[in-house]
């Protein structure tokens, strides 16, 4: 049984998904009653935290009675059915309001799921709500949202990371069991570094797109934010697969990747790319990642150093490659078909009027920078030269993974900065995903899990990184650093017992 | 900003595609994007646009001859299926988020002059 020794059993906010199957499973709880207590919880908390744009309590309350009668029938139930989620506010969910976080969308309602969503759906998961985000996901830190400010639990005054960061939020001060969020440069592996969560993003293809609300099609990927490393692979169970509705979606093989989890140090290759670790890393989030690499070494992995030459070109790749084609995806949003439209006199004026008035600041940047680079007399100059400086990169990850099974580096340069900090600079907001953006424009699969923490008591990110469509690989290497540094979970174990930052009344 | 491998100064040449950005620039690129922008949100983007692109200049710095651009970091290429008649999205479904609509059709404003 989970919880310390002195600290009695957990509270059910702080169970795992996998802890909560068995009690469910033994009939000490049902799906209502855990649902319940979820909601409550986000009442408590979530003033405060603004980890939710929706909170959807009565159709919450509806699926877990749909579990508990399928169960009480004596039906198969799926490993995480029964257990409540919170989604991003940008995967399309039935009947329920999705905004990305966008006065454009503000009072959208989708007329279908996204696939992830249908398949929560026939898991019977209840889904808590909507949470918060950036902007159609463009951000670090979630503050680019058009509704509301979202905080790190473990520091109120301090961003939970972006642009997932209500997903994030939700499992860290436990107002979900786990979530979804999409991850286009780190939007999921930054957010649960900041706040102390595994969360991962799979490698492109592997999980469908259809329904996810489009930023940048060739990067975006839907992945879980969890409390420990067995969650994450139940979740990708459930995710990952091929679907005829996403024409990018790979038709390979899913493995078990829950029943294929192994702790076991020997035998596994770790390399730990030099242009990483030869950036400007906070002392303390140095001094952890190398913490975690020596507890594997000393256990019997093999550690090498690898050089991904092209590293200090990514940045800019990506801010040519992302914002090309977020300003090409987020052209349909002109006022005619859904969302937001500003009356005028004639069609122009009134897509101009309505694109002005529901699009913030830092989506109008990127969908102005995305048209700059794409334009006649700059195409060559800007998105083509990044389309193959983006080979130079992906061939830099081949080169380093015919000698080593994962690469290991931290998943940001630094811990959860302050709200408003970076706000005015956007150069310095982008600066933040310096590690996490190679992955996506590789397309490979990133992990991020607690490794530590600061001196200010704030987590830190490992991150792994696998060779295409090899999970397997990644969750190997999680497994065992969690096995060995955090048995009892990497995002609960490293807070020792210590409640989040929000006074409960 | 400076390159990693202290290469700024390579990536400072003006090209052909100059890097800085006046309002009157982010002006016309913002309406083909069908976007009006205030006086101070031109200023501010003008500043904030040439940052971004002189940083994106620093990639002239680097030697891609010869090389082919990646779509995306994958292999996949044309997805085919069978061409066989599927059931859509009911209609009423589609026009529910319509700002407006009329007899089945989403509704704009006139676009054509009156003969």
């Amino acid at each position: 049984m989970i919880g310390g020794k002195e600290a009695g059993p957990l509270a059910l906010h702080n169970m795992t998904a996998h802890e909560l199957r068995q009690k469910l499973d033994a009939g000490e709880l049902s799906s209502r009653e855990l649902t319940e207590a979820f909601l409550k919880r986000i009442e408590q908390l979530d003033g405060t935290l603004g980890a939710y744009l929706t909170v959807a309590a009565e159709e919450a309350m509806e699926q877990a009675r749909s579990f508990d009668e399928a169960r009480a029938n004596g039906e198969a139930v799926h490993p995480l059915g029964g257990i409540p989620v919170a989604l991003k506010d940008n995967l399309c969910t039935r009947g329920l309001r999705t905004t990305a976080a966008s006065r454009i969308l503000e009072n959208w309602v989708p007329p279908y799921d996204a696939t992830v969503v249908e398949r929560l759906r026939a898991a019977r998961s209840p889904i808590l709500g909507k949470t918060n985000m950036d902007e159609f996901a463009m951000g670090s830190s979630t503050e680019t949202s058009a509704f509301k400010v979202a905080r790190n639990p473990w520091d109120l005054s301090r961003v939970p990371g972006g642009s997932s960061g209500g997903s994030a939020i939700a499992v860290a001060a436990g107002m979900a069991v786990w979530s979804l969020g999409s991850d286009t440069g780190g939007s999921i592996r930054q957010p649960a570094a900041y706040c102390g969560v595994v969360g991962m993003k799979p490698t492109y293809g592997r999980v469908s797109r259809y329904g996810l609300l489009a930023f940048a099609s060739s990067l975006d990927q839907i992945g879980p934010f969890t409390l420990d490393i067995t969650d994450c692979a139940l979740v990708l169970n459930l995710i990952c697969g091929h679907d005829p509705r996403d024409s990018t979606s790979v038709d390979l093989e899913v493995p078990d990747y829950a029943a294929s989890l192994r702790a076991e140090a020997k035998g596994l290759r770790i390399g730990i790319p030099k242009e990483y670790m030869s950036q400007p890393i906070d002392a303390d989030v140095r001094a952890a990642v190398e913490g975690a690499l020596k507890l594997l070494e000393e256990n019997g992995a093999q550690l090498k150093e690898v050089s991904l030459p092209s590293t200090s070109y990514a940045l800019q790749t990506y801010y040519m490659i992302a914002p090309a084609e977020a300003s090409s995806n987020l052209a349909r949003y002109d006022g005619v078909r859904y969302g937001l439209r500003v009356p005028a006199d004639d069609v122009p004026r009134m897509m101009e009027e309505t694109r002005s008035q529901g699009f913030g600041p830092e989506v109008k940047r990127r969908i102005i920078l995305g048209t700059y680079v794409l334009s006649a007399g700059h195409y060559d100059a800007y998105y083509k030269k990044a389309s193959q400086v983006r080979t130079l990169i992906r061939q830099d990850f081949e080169r380093a993974f015919r000698e080593v099974d994962v690469l290991i580096a931290p998943t940001t340069p630094t811990t959860a900065f302050r709200l408003g900090e970076k706000t005015q600079d956007p150069l310095a907001m982008y600066m933040m995903d310096i590690f996490t953006i190679p992955v996506n424009l590789a397309g490979l699969p990133g992990l991020s899990m607690p490794c530590g923490v600061d001196k200010e008591g704030l987590p830190v990110g490992l991150q792994i990184i696998g060779p295409p469509f090899r999970e397997d690989l990644v969750l190997w290497a999680a497994y065992t650093y969690e096995q060995l540094a955090w048995p009892q979970g990497a995002g609960r174990h490293w807070r020792a017992g210590r409640e989040v930052a929000v006074d409960v009344r | 900003m400076e390159t990693r491998d202290g290469r700024a100064g390579a990536a400072a040449e003006p090209g052909p595609a100059a890097s800085r950005l006046s309002a009157a620039d982010v002006a016309k690129v913002a309406a083909q994007a069908r976007l009006r922008l205030t006086e101070e949100e031109l200023e501010k983007l003008s500043g904030q646009l040439s940052d971004i692109l002189r940083m994106a200049a620093e990639l002239k710095a680097l030697d891609t001859e010869g090389v082919e651009p990646t779509a995306h970091g994958l292999p996949i290429y044309n997805v085919l299926r069978d061409d066989v008649p599927q059931r859509s999205m009911p209609r009423e479904d589609v026009l529910a988020g319509a700002p407006e609509q009329q007899d089945g059709y989403f509704k704009v404003p006139r676009i054509l002059e009156e003969a």
